[in-house]
């Protein structure tokens, strides 16, 4: 981000705090598995140290492999004892398969060769950079008992809830203090009234009532307060007619619920992944595109769920099941998530669209952020915060053409603007030229 | 004060009838049939709405639509599962492909978005045959035809295609050793692999015979060709190698013999260095090589045979008998006999007389003078249909001894004079099968409707000319369920290879000689550098032989009898398998500017004498006599007439292509089936006419023909004064610039001091212009279906083309002289002195108005001119239409309020109004009107609604595509990378379109050239079209 804006500033430093505060929660379980580790590895004494065996094992496998599930490769929780109990197969075997699995195939390891075969022909990268202690170290980390993920904090919306409807109460009972307090004052100077009243008719003293003309006959008398009232009301009616007729079709503010729920928020905002990465037509096309599942694919096949923290957190302030989001995913694209294939049944995600032009309205996507180089979020807001994602600009032609006078186009290191930008230059006296003076406010130009 | 008369109304009322008493006591003379209308009486009295409660709900209901109008949609969006790679939506891809339909061949590229073809365009990679050409650009839109044959059908349900195999397979086989025939009855494929499949075939079954078919024939062109070169094909012509172009009949600008001549042609109408070619046409009916001629001389077909005859003695030698020939045309004969012996090996004759002999007549003279533009080596491969064979196969069928006829790609109940013959035939036959993508009149008699693919769901090939192969390939996957003749083929033989697999092996072994498959298919063309390609080819026997004098027996066999009538085929229609395209009948044809409509055309003495007349009814649209056609042999045929100047007195011409009956919609049932009248496969029959009944209603888009003698609309001049005199020679000047009047002193209109406005500062940035030859343009009208498909111009239908309506943002306007050159009228009109009398305007320019007899034709491309000065920007109360930096003319369809000021203050006449909605309608059931249809709508173009004014936007949307690819790649645009749609299918080089700004571009060269001027310059408007001043090369050499 080059020119990001005062808010965007906000946002990041607000989105590094996420970040720092989920790094230390992720600590805190490094922490206490690391503590787990090391009283699981007196039990089960072994050479090889599993605390240097995990940061190998993430280093080296974890993108084929996991310990509890199958992946592109197998399971390896306890895969020394495993093998040796069904197989026969000693530690000299696994140092031979990770450090060169191929040549092992080629030699005609019985059980190399099965599971190759079982994993239809997907070959394992070789390892020879790994010494034997480093194996020893990965495996004690296979070997090492599964931890019991800690209890989820506990239910935080029955709490919310409960709280919020304090609040109503508290509210509703001042409110009818204060109600009760009224009647009582109106009751009381009432009574006072009558009690005088009632002193005046004991006296005899009589009560002059002054015969005025009522306030409203007064007013119907006056042409000229007429005349003005009326006009203003005019006027009003006016605004509120214009007003209302304005905002037809404008769909600011517009949140549909989508078929799966997916959240920008922590896609674009926590992971920071650029919005190109998904949207990569809005590089070359006027249509930014919605992914095409396979795109969601190329990260999910392993994400199959989000991280407990985040889990809790999307049930507490989102009322949202991320894993059940993913399944849903899994789902539309046919992805078995069991058996790591897919099963060719796909259906696709029928998304509400958002921000929609009319179609007498031409708008390149390509033409702003690779020639312009806009950022996304000028347009469609701080998406990197929206949990769902609502319509951020009103899209007007009003609204397009403010920023067509404001906006610098960007001439730099563009052969085909060398010439036009001398030229208007010169022209205008301007060094920065808009794109209302590149001819940006023409009709054409949008509409056709 | 009151009145005590009395006002009777009827003497019966004075008689105090009753029948008056009765009439008073009605509300309405006659009953109303209230019972009827509303139902039955006691349901309507038990029914417990009443009549308020009824108007409540109304009210309601309305009320409610109306809050619930305020609500927007919701849209869905749906994503691929699986992007495919090469697909990013918004992106057009395109592929490389060819049309083979039997009728027209030509390579092509294909637009796609998100998958799904939406225009043709010109493969520029490939410029062996031509251009596309109107009814090409239009086949885009056949592929979205909703009255397709979505499925195999037997006895008109529909059957699985495993069904289909088995029982034809059985049929077949149970014919194989019967002893009957197993008939292939197919278009020209002119395929390597479809003819190395029916081989086969044939080995496989044995007994089979391939009939190849031509709905319009060339059999004796091919015949005359196989007897002098030894091989089956068409001669190949390149004009732009010509100086001397003769035609005696041939439309070679049209569809002679298949077509695609125009772009060599026009390159040398174009004069360059003081010269250009010089074209001279004797034929009957006026067509558009006829209107393109420097010199025309109307015939009769008999005429032409003699024409022939005298031209071959003339140049080859030899003498023969034309004494029938009127002096005139003798004398034009030599003169033509003696340009083309000066001219040599520049000059060229070709004859469009289906005749063995004209053909070989034609063959020797080129071969004599040495031709330069007559290619021997490289024969057209496009036609390959034998009369003889299919008359014999109809016999055969009729005698039974054909077991089965399996057709493919062509029409016979449709297109065969003698259809009933047919039909008897297919009767004998125990398997009938037709590849075939319509229920069309042949579908309709057979056991099995095979559904076939569009071409541009198709694998194929084609041998377009010798050595020259192009590939077909899908750009879309089959809408329906439907499979080609050729994956048949190769089910039959028991193939299991692909037909794209079959096709690489064909072509890698016998055509490629080591060449890329892969760069060919990119290519889709690849051309032959090895001539001695080992292409299966069948061997057909000579149907005629020529005979060893055939100028003599030409000479003697041209005896006419009765009015002679000539078959032709319009640009628009050609054999009428398109019928069922809304864009190529609304296409105006280029001559009679007609659409919806085949028709007689007769001259105007004949019109006269059989007292047919041409009338314009109340709002200004056309309407035409009936008429009888009596052919010998034929059933008589009812055809309204027009009357076209130029046809040669004692012959009438008609149309192929319309009259289809079934496979298409109701409103394409337009015109009469003119095959019925083509016996022995001969476009020129012998006819007796008479007047019938009634009046025809046309839908003619041009009801002013002639200039008026206004010679500055087309400008033009003739070749001598041309490289003569300066263009603005005081007297001789050709392009002078129009002079006006200011403070009573003659000054150009281009001078700033006359303008009006201040002029606009256009140096910066991009400046269109588009540029149109009038020497170059042979009003062909691909740009018109181009710009159609480009626009998403709607079709409005006949009716609506009759009250001048029609929507065409494009129109290629036609002129005739009303004397015998255009100067002539202008001169007449500069003439006028007075009112009345001789010289009189008021008779004059009604004369004016009236075509000459053959007259001198012109044709002008006009669009909207985008006038820097444009009178339709200034008198939009709401701003709608306004001026861009760039030249073009802005129509913001969004903002128009349907005034139409801006239409009534065009002077060129090019603003369109949208009367009607006319997408989505059941009242215009064209394209537009369903799902599929609406397939070939380019997005990137807005389709216009009910009351908004629309025009030519010089495709804005391309220029911004050009402009913002190269924002994209930062760098400069190159000249000709600006293209407008016309200008991009315009394959003459009559439109050229780019940015004047950059100095040294074509247009901006083209700008300061002599021949330039401006439509109505005198107006001063200063358009950005530039018209080029026509130069006819009128001097006998």
């Amino acid at each position: 981000m080059k020119k990001s804006y005062q808010s965007l500033e906000v946002n990041s430093i607000y989105n590094m705090k996420q970040v720092i505060h989920r790094k230390l929660s992720s600590n805190y379980l490094r922490l206490s598995l690391i503590f787990l580790l090391t009283f699981s590895t007196s039990i089960f004494a072994q050479d090889g140290d599993p605390v240097v065996g995990k940061s190998l094992f993430n280093a080296n496998c974890i993108a084929c492999h996991k310990l509890d599930k199958k992946m592109t490769g197998p399971a390896l929780r306890k895969v020394e004892s495993r093998l040796a109990d069904s197989e026969g197969l000693d530690r000299e075997w696994f140092y031979k398969w990770i450090k060169n699995s191929a040549g092992l195939i080629k030699s005609g390891d019985a059980y190399a060769n099965k599971i190759y075969n079982e994993y239809n022909g997907a070959a394992m990268s070789a390892f020879p950079t790994l010494t034997n202690a480093d194996i020893d170290n990965i495996l004690a980390y296979t070997a090492t008992e599964p931890t019991v993920a800690p209890p989820p904090p506990g239910p935080i919306d029955g709490g919310g809830s409960s709280t919020s409807q304090e609040g109503g109460i508290s509210n509703k009972l001042i409110l009818g203090a204060l109600g009760v307090l009224f009647a009582l004052l109106a009751g009381a100077l009432f009574l006072v009234n009558k009690t005088l009243r009632n002193f005046a008719d004991a006296k005899g003293v009589a009560l002059t009532e002054t015969k005025r003309t009522p306030i409203w006959k007064a007013f119907v008398q006056n042409q000229f307060l007429i005349f003005v009232t009326v006009i203003g009301l005019l006027l009003a009616s006016a605004y509120f007619v214009y007003g209302f007729f304005m905002q037809v079709g404008v769909n600011q503010g517009y949140q549909p619920v989508q078929p799966i729920h997916y959240s920008h928020r922590i896609h674009a905002g926590d992971n920071g992944i650029d919005c190109k990465y998904c949207h990569s037509s809005a590089r070359v096309s006027k249509h930014s595109g919605i992914p095409s599942l396979n795109v969601c694919m190329n990260c999910h096949k392993s994400i199959y769920e989000v991280a407990p923290k985040t889990q809790a957190e999307g049930l507490a302030e989102y009322g949202v099941d991320y894993n059940a989001e993913i399944k849903e995913l899994y789902k539309a694209v046919g992805w078995d998530d069991a058996e790591q294939k897919y099963t060719g049944k796909s259906s696709p995600v029928k998304w509400i669209q958002i921000h929609k032009l009319p179609d007498f309205a031409y708008f390149n996507h390509s033409q702003h952020v690779v020639v312009g180089g806009i950022e996304c979020q000028t347009c469609h807001g701080p998406i990197e915060e929206m949990e769902i994602v609502s319509q951020h600009a009103p899209l007007t032609m009003g609204w397009c053409i403010n920023c067509h006078r404001k906006t610098d186009v960007k001439v730099k290191d563009n052969a085909y603007y060398t010439k036009i930008h001398e030229q208007l230059s010169k022209k205008y006296g301007v060094e920065n030229l808009t794109a209302a003076q590149m001819g940006g406010l023409e009709c054409g130009k949008c509409h056709y | 004060m009151s009145s005590n008369k009395k006002y009777w109304k009827s003497v019966e009322e004075l008689k105090d009838s009753s029948i008056v008493e009765t009439l008073k006591q009605n509300e309405f003379v006659q009953e109303i049939p209230t019972d009827e209308f509303l139902g039955d009486k006691d349901t309507l009295e038990a029914s417990s709405t009443t009549r308020r409660d009824f108007l409540k709900y109304v009210g309601f209901s309305t009320a409610a639509a109306s809050l619930a109008a305020c609500e927007g949609p919701v849209v869905k969006s749906i994503p691929y599962v699986v992007q495919p790679d090469r697909i990013v939506p918004g992106v057009a891809n395109y592929y490389a492909t060819t049309i083979a339909n039997g009728f027209d061949f030509a390579s092509v590229l294909v637009k796609t978005r998100e998958g799904r073809p939406i225009k043709i365009e010109n493969n520029t990679l490939a410029a062996t045959n031509g251009h596309a050409n109107a009814r090409v650009n239009a086949s885009v839109l056949d592929l979205y035809d909703s009255t397709r044959v979505q499925g195999p059908m037997k006895g008109g349900n529909a059957i699985s295609w495993s069904d289909f195999d088995s029982e034809t397979t059985q049929a077949l086989n149970s014919l194989k050793d019967s002893g009957k025939q197993i008939v292939l009855l197919t278009q020209t494929y002119a395929s390597p692999s479809t003819s190395k499949l029916v081989a086969e075939f044939t080995a496989k079954y044995g007994n089979v015979n391939h009939v190849v078919y031509d709905a319009v024939s060339e059999s004796a062109a091919l015949d005359a060709y196989q007897a002098k070169y030894g091989e089956r094909g068409l001669a190949n012509y390149d004009f732009s190698k010509a100086m001397t172009v003769v035609s005696v009949g041939a439309d070679f600008l049209g569809d002679w013999q298949g077509g695609g001549f125009d772009s060599g042609y026009s390159k040398k109408r174009i004069p360059a260095h003081g010269k250009m070619s010089r074209h001279i046409q004797f034929e009957s009916n006026m067509s558009i090589s006829g209107a393109n001629a420097d010199k025309r001389v109307p015939l009769t077909p008999t005429q032409q045979k003699l024409v022939l005859a005298q031209l071959h003695s003339l140049i080859v030698g030899g003498s023969v008998n034309t004494n029938d020939l009127p002096a005139k045309i003798k004398e034009a004969v030599q003169k033509t006999a003696s340009e083309l012996i000066k001219a040599g090996s520049n000059g060229v004759v070709v004859t469009g007389i289906q005749d063995v002999n004209a053909q070989t007549v034609v063959l020797e003279i080129n071969a004599k003078l040495g031709s330069k533009a007559f290619d021997p080596k490289t024969p057209i491969k496009t036609r390959q249909g034998n009369n003889k064979d299919v008359q014999t196969l109809i016999a055969d069928m009729k005698a039974g001894k054909v077991g089965a006829v399996i057709m493919s790609g062509v029409n016979p109940m449709y297109t065969l004079p003698n259809a009933n013959d047919f039909a008897e035939g297919l009767k004998n036959t125990t398997l009938s099968v037709a590849f075939t993508s319509k229920e069309d009149e042949t579908a309709g008699l057979v056991q099995y409707i095979a559904a076939a693919p569009h071409y541009l769901e198709s694998w194929g090939d084609v041998e377009l000319k010798k050595g020259h192969f192009a590939l077909m390939q899908p750009t879309i996957r089959p809408l329906f369920d439907t499979r080609q003749f050729q994956d048949t083929l190769l089910k039959w033989t028991g193939n299991a290879v692909a037909l794209n697999e079959f096709i690489k092996t064909t072509w890698k072994e016998s055509i490629l000689n080591g060449g890329s498959y892969n760069q060919a298919l990119h290519d889709g063309i690849f051309v032959s550098n090895n001539t001695a390609t080992d292409v299966v080819s069948e061997e057909v026997e000579i149907d005629e032989v020529p005979s060893s004098n055939a100028a003599r027996t030409l000479a003697s066999s041209a005896k006419g009898t009765g009015v002679e009538l000539t078959l032709y085929s319009k640009t628009g229609m050609g054999d009428g398998q398109q019928a069922n395209n809304p864009w190529l009948q609304e296409f105006p044809d280029p001559i009679t500017r007609t659409s919806w409509d085949n028709y007689l055309t007769v001259s105007k003495s004949d019109a006269e004498a059989w007292g047919i007349v041409n009338e314009n009814d109340s709002t200004g649209a056309l309407n035409g006599s009936y008429v009888t056609l009596n052919v010998n042999g034929s059933e008589a045929l009812t055809v309204p007439a027009i009357i076209q100047p130029g046809q040669a007195k004692g012959t009438v011409g008609l149309a192929f292509g319309y009259g289809r009956t079934s496979g298409l919609k109701d409103e394409m049932k337009t015109g009469v089936n003119a095959f019925t009248l083509y016996n022995d496969f001969n476009t020129v029959q012998s006819v007796s006419i008479e007047p019938a009944t009634g009046m025809h209603e046309f839908a003619c888009v041009q009801l002013q023909n002639t200039l008026m003698g206004r010679g500055d609309i087309i400008k033009e001049t003739t070749l001598e004064v041309f490289n003569t005199y300066d263009s603005q020679d005081h007297k001789h000047g050709w392009n002078k610039i129009p002079m006006v009047s200011l403070n009573h002193e003659e000054t150009p209109v281009t001078s700033p001091e006359v303008d009006l406005w201040d002029e606009f500062d256009r140096s910066i940035g991009h400046h269109f212009n588009l540029s149109i030859d009038l020497n170059a343009c042979t009003g062909c009208g691909s740009c018109v279906i181009a710009c159609h498909a480009e626009n998403n111009v709607p079709v409005v239908g006949k009716e609506e083309i009759r009250r001048s309506r029609d929507m065409h943002w494009l129109r290629i306007d036609r002129y005739y002289s009303s004397e015998d050159t255009f100067a002539e009228d202008d001169a007449k009109k500069e003439g006028f002195s007075g009112l009345f009398g001789d010289n009189g305007s008021l008779g004059g320019f009604g004369e004016l108005e009236d075509p000459a007899d053959n007259p001198q034709v012109a044709f002008q491309p006009v669009m909207c001119q985008h006038c820097n000065h444009a009178p339709c920007e200034t008198v939009c109360p709401v701003a709608a239409t306004a001026h861009g930096r760039q030249g073009q003319n802005h129509m913001a369809y969004n903002r128009c309020v349907g005034t139409r000021y801006c239409a009534n203050n065009c002077p060129y006449k090019v603003r369109r109004f949208n009367w009607f909605l006319y997408n989505g309608n059941d009242e215009f059931d064209y394209h537009m009107n369903n799902d599929l249809g609406r397939m070939v709508i380019n997005p990137d173009v807005t389709v216009r609604s009910r009351g908004v004014m629309e025009k030519c936007s010089m495709c804005i949307q391309k220029t911004q595509k050009t402009i913002l690819d190269a924002k994209r790649d930062g760098r400069e645009i190159k000249d000709g990378e600006f293209q407008t749609a016309c200008s991009a299918a315009c394959g003459n080089g009559a439109m050229i379109f780019g940015d004047i700004n950059d100095k040294e571009s074509k247009v901006a060269k083209l700008l300061k050239d002599d021949r330039m001027y401006h439509l109505l310059e005198s107006v001063g408007t200063k358009p950005n079209v530039q018209y080029h001043t026509k130069v006819r090369n009128t001097k006998e050499a």
